[in-house]
This record gives C-alpha cells, sequence and structure tokens, in this order.
C-alpha cells in the first residue's frame, strides 16, 4: 500500500495532467460537435505547441513570449490547416475525414523530426516556476502546481468564450445542429473557421504549457491524442463541461492507478470507459443520438 | 409585373435520384396567408426546403420581392426575410430559451427586442432560463415561431405547426397563428390538420405527388368534399 504522502502527491499530478487533459480535448470536442469532423491531427498539434515553447524560450528566454508568440502560430497554423484541407472535407464521409486530418498529422510530425532532429529537447521551467511548494507534510514542484492554476484559468477562459459571447452561442448552438444555425442567417462556415482555430489554439497552448515538465520530442503527441479521445469518449462527444470533467477523471485515473502499479494505470483508464459505456453509452454530459 | 412577395415558378426539386416535385409553382403575396396541403408524401415540406435552400431545384426559379433566391445558401436566403419553422421545430436543446432567441435575433436586420416577444408569447418570458430541452412540445413550437418574430421575418414558412400536439395547445397556436395572419405577416403554412389550416388562411394549394392538383380559396375547398377526399383524405 503506497504511502499517503504519495497518494496525494499522486492526485496532484493526477490534476495537473487532468486539466492539461481537458484543455486538449476541449479542443477536440469542439472541433468534433460543431464541425463533425474528428480531428486526428490533434495530438501533432499539441506537439507543435510543445516546439514553439521550446523555438521562443530558447532564442529569448521568456515563457510569456513563448505562450504569446506560441498562440499566435498556433492559430495561424489552424486557420491554414481549415483553409487549405479539412473546409474541403465537411462534406465526405468520416473515414475520409479521419484518413485526412491523420495524414496531415504525420506530415506535421515528420516536418519537425526533419527540421527539429528526433532527440528529445529539453524547456526549461520559467523563473518563477523552480523549486518545490511545501504543501504541509507534502514537497510538491512549483511549477506544476502553477501548471494547475494556468490551466485551470485558460479553461475558464474558454468557458466565458463559449457560454458569454456571440461566436460561443453559434458554436454551442452549431454543435447540435450546425444547418439549423445556418436556417437562422448565421454563416456557419465561417463559425466553423473560428472554432478549428481555436480548438487548435487549445491543443497548441497545453503543449506549450507541458513542455518543461515532458521531453519534447516529435511523437510526444501520440499517446496525448489517444487519452483525449478517451476523455471525450468518457465525458460525451461534443461537450465542453464533458471534456473538463472526463480530462480531470482520466488524469486521476492515471495517476492514482500509478502510485500502486504504473503498468495498470493506462489499462484502468480504458477499464472506466468501458465500463462507463455500458453504463451510459453518451458519455457523461453527451445527449443521445448524437455526432 | 407580379405583387407577389414570393414567386416560385416552375420548380423540379430531387432528394438524390427521386424527383419529388414536379413544376410546382406557387405565390404568395404581401400579408397573405397562404395553406399548402396534401397527404404525406406529396411534397409540401419539400416544398418548404427548396424555398428556404435546405434543398436545391434542379430548375425553375424562386424570387423574394423580385430577387432570385434559389441556389443561395439558407442563411442568405434567411438574411433576405425568409425564415423556416421547421417541422422538427429544431429548437437548440442545450440552450436556454432566451438564448435560442438571442441566436435567432443575432443577424437580423431589424430584430425584435426580447420585451416584444415576450409580450406576445408570455410563457416563453416564464421559461426564458428553461434549457430548449425542458420544455413541452406547445412551448417548443412557441419558441420556433418566436425566432422567426424575432427576425421580423418577411415570410414565415410554418411546416406542420400543430403536429403532434394535443388539441387544447393546438388550439392556442391556431389563435397565435390567427392574430399573426391579423398582424399583416406573410405566411405559407404546411399542415395535415386541414381545419386547423383553413381557419386562418386567405388561399390554398393542394400538392399531390409533386404536382399542384389545385388552387383556390379556404370557401371554395371546404365546399368540395370530393375534392377534400381525393387529394387530403378527409
Amino acid at each position: 500500500m503506497p504511502s499517503t504522502a504519495l497518494l496525494l502527491s499522486q492526485a496532484f499530478n493526477g490534476l495537473a495532467l487532468g486539466t492539461l487533459l481537458a484543455l486538449v480535448a476541449s479542443g477536440l470536442t469542439i472541433i468534433l460537435g460543431t464541425l463533425g469532423v474528428l480531428n486526428f491531427a490533434h495530438g501533432a498539434l499539441f506537439m507543435l505547441g510543445a516546439y514553439a515553447m521550446y523555438v521562443v524560450m530558447a532564442h529569448t528566454g521568456s515563457w510569456l513570449l513563448g505562450l504569446l508568440a506560441g498562440g499566435v502560430f498556433m492559430l495561424v497554423v489552424g486557420v491554414a490547416l481549415e483553409r487549405v484541407l479539412v473546409r474541403l472535407f465537411y462534406q465526405r464521409p468520416h473515414e475520409d475525414q479521419i484518413l485526412v486530418t491523420f495524414g496531415a498529422g504525420i506530415v506535421i510530425v515528420e516536418a519537425v523530426r526533419a527540421y527539429f532532429g528526433g532527440n528529445t529537447k529539453s524547456v526549461p521551467t520559467p523563473s518563477w516556476g523552480q523549486g518545490i511548494v511545501r504543501l504541509g507534510f507534502l514537497f510538491y514542484p512549483t511549477y506544476r502546481l502553477e501548471l494547475i492554476g494556468i490551466v485551470a484559468a485558460l479553461l475558464f477562459a474558454l468557458y466565458l468564450v463559449l457560454y458569454r459571447t456571440s461566436i460561443g452561442l453559434v458554436v454551442r448552438a452549431g454543435i447540435e445542429d450546425a444547418r439549423m444555425v445556418g436556417v437562422l442567417g448565421i454563416n456557419v462556415r465561417r463559425a466553423f473557421l473560428a472554432v478549428f482555430a481555436l480548438g487548435v489554439l487549445a491543443a497548441g497552448a497545453a503543449g506549450m504549457l507541458y513542455a518543461p515538465i515532458v521531453s519534447v520530442q516529435p511523437d510526444m503527441g501520440g499517446s496525448f491524442l489517444v487519452e483525449a479521445f478517451v476523455v471525450i469518449v468518457i465525458g460525451g462527444l461534443g461537450s465542453y463541461p464533458g471534456a473538463v470533467v472526463g480530462g480531470l477523471i482520466a488524469g486521476e485515473i492515471v495517476s492514482l492507478t500509478s502510485a500502486f502499479n504504473t503498468a495498470y494505470s493506462e489499462v484502468m483508464l480504458y477499464a472506466v470507459m468501458a465500463l462507463l459505456l455500458v453504463l451510459r453509452p453518451q458519455g457523461l454530459f453527451g445527449s443521445e443520438g448524437r455526432v | 409585373m407580379s405583387t407577389s412577395l414570393l414567386e416560385v415558378e416552375a420548380i423540379n426539386s430531387f432528394y438524390g435520384d427521386s424527383h419529388i416535385l414536379f413544376d410546382v409553382s406557387l405565390t404568395v403575396g404581401r400579408n397573405e396567408v397562404v395553406a399548402l396541403l396534401g397527404r404525406n408524401g406529396a411534397g409540401k415540406t419539400t416544398t418548404l426546403r427548396s424555398i428556404m435552400g435546405l434543398v436545391t431545384p434542379r430548375s425553375g426559379s424562386i424570387r423574394l420581392d423580385g430577387r432570385a433566391i434559389s441556389g443561395l445558401p439558407p442563411f442568405e436566403i434567411a438574411r433576405l426575410g425568409l425564415q423556416l419553422v421547421p417541422e422538427e421545430r429544431a429548437i437548440f436543446g442545450q440552450l436556454t430559451v432566451e438564448e435560442n432567441l438571442r441566436l435567432a435575433a443575432l443577424t437580423a436586420p431589424q430584430a425584435w427586442t426580447l420585451d416584444r416577444i415576450y409580450e406576445f408569447f408570455p410563457r416563453l418570458r416564464e421559461r426564458r432560463r428553461s434549457g430548449g430541452r425542458q420544455l413541452s412540445g406547445g412551448e417548443q413550437q412557441m419558441l420556433a415561431i418566436a425566432r422567426a418574430l424575432i427576425r421580423d421575418a418577411q415570410v414565415i414558412l410554418l411546416d406542420e405547426p400543430f403536429e403532434g400536439l394535443a388539441p387544447l395547445i393546438v388550439r392556442d397556436l391556431v389563435r397565435i397563428s390567427r392574430d399573426l395572419a391579423a398582424q399583416g405577416r406573410t405566411i405559407l403554412v404546411v399542415e395535415q390538420n386541414v381545419v386547423a389550416a383553413l381557419s386562418f388562411a386567405d388561399r390554398v394549394y393542394v400538392l399531390n405527388n409533386g404536382h399542384v392538383a389545385w388552387e383556390g380559396t379556404p370557401a371554395a375547398l371546404r365546399g368540395d368534399p370530393a375534392l377534400m377526399k381525393a387529394h387530403l383524405g378527409v
């Protein structure tokens, strides 16, 4: 039986992982819900965000600049990807959409490998995030703790965009019935562009923030993509609250299981997903017969 | 030139390879309420969907206020002042009543205020914070009509507004429809409930197998039981 301190520390790790999964998955879920496209390039875009942070940090040493420049870069990538590629596939079958985004992901990963090489890059922790914090009887890395707060703030910002703005209103309606949004006089295609760019930004931001605590390398997005899929299945396809709650649940399952046996952490995640699919096939916040 | 606000001229619409509408022509004048009747599968809904741009006719023309709209995407047609209230109502269940209305008003050049809508539908004011999914069938239909009204649509296309609702609710909605007609709203209504539709229509078209089979006044239709039986089964 692991010690209480270890369990507590893993619970915090679960929160850090969970908020990041929530951020990646919310990007995935709003794209899936609104556009109907399952974006298999999402993991590669997460990785691209981490490299954006690496490049800016290596040249300027500024974390804040990395976040801002990286954010603009991800928006540009998102807009370009939607205009040049994804847009052409809205009317096509899901298999085609999966294949084309999967292909785009491979191109991004291999382009990064060709340019930066396949070896691991390390991104320094920003100055204000170094060291450890004492939480009662537990010592915990400062940056990880701050990370939880930063990602929570980003998730809240995304919540405000989705629930307090006109574009958010269009997105939430579009997730339910994009055609009816058009019948009410709204140019859904333009909203699609904004949603795709926003989803890509969410994936990239997660990569940027995660960069200092993982090894940055071209294939880092793969496992994150799979976990993000599990998150949106648990939370309910197309549901933003589902992505947040599902992300936190998934993060805790993986981290707490690791405290007992690392080998079973992913197994436990899939077991919970399978159980949930039996009991509540539409996911925690999903509605039946959608997407 | 004709004075009709909406003119549909010899349109032919298809779903895939199946030919649904055959040279359908109809007109709706300003401030006129026109009922489009017919049996199930006669092409009534397809006619409305063709006008709204959800189905693009392969031939023929559709004009709103003299301007050709056939081939435009639905959102542009909506901005020109046509508004479909679909059969399935298509209320956004995850949005509140008020959000449904605000969404509809977003791109309307002369949107009504929420207060004006709530005066017309006091029930919706009571339910304004409720999610669309929590509404009863009658409330959903009111909200669907309210979304067209808040846009101040020039022409409202009502698809089976009374379908699947309890008689008391239908009575309320018929009263609302009459109020709209009395206010001079221009409405093209598709309905299976012939009696209800005839109670507020100025003119009637009967569709049969995708063809316009008859055109006339409600009184003339009521006075012709053979016609009613042949085309409407009542």
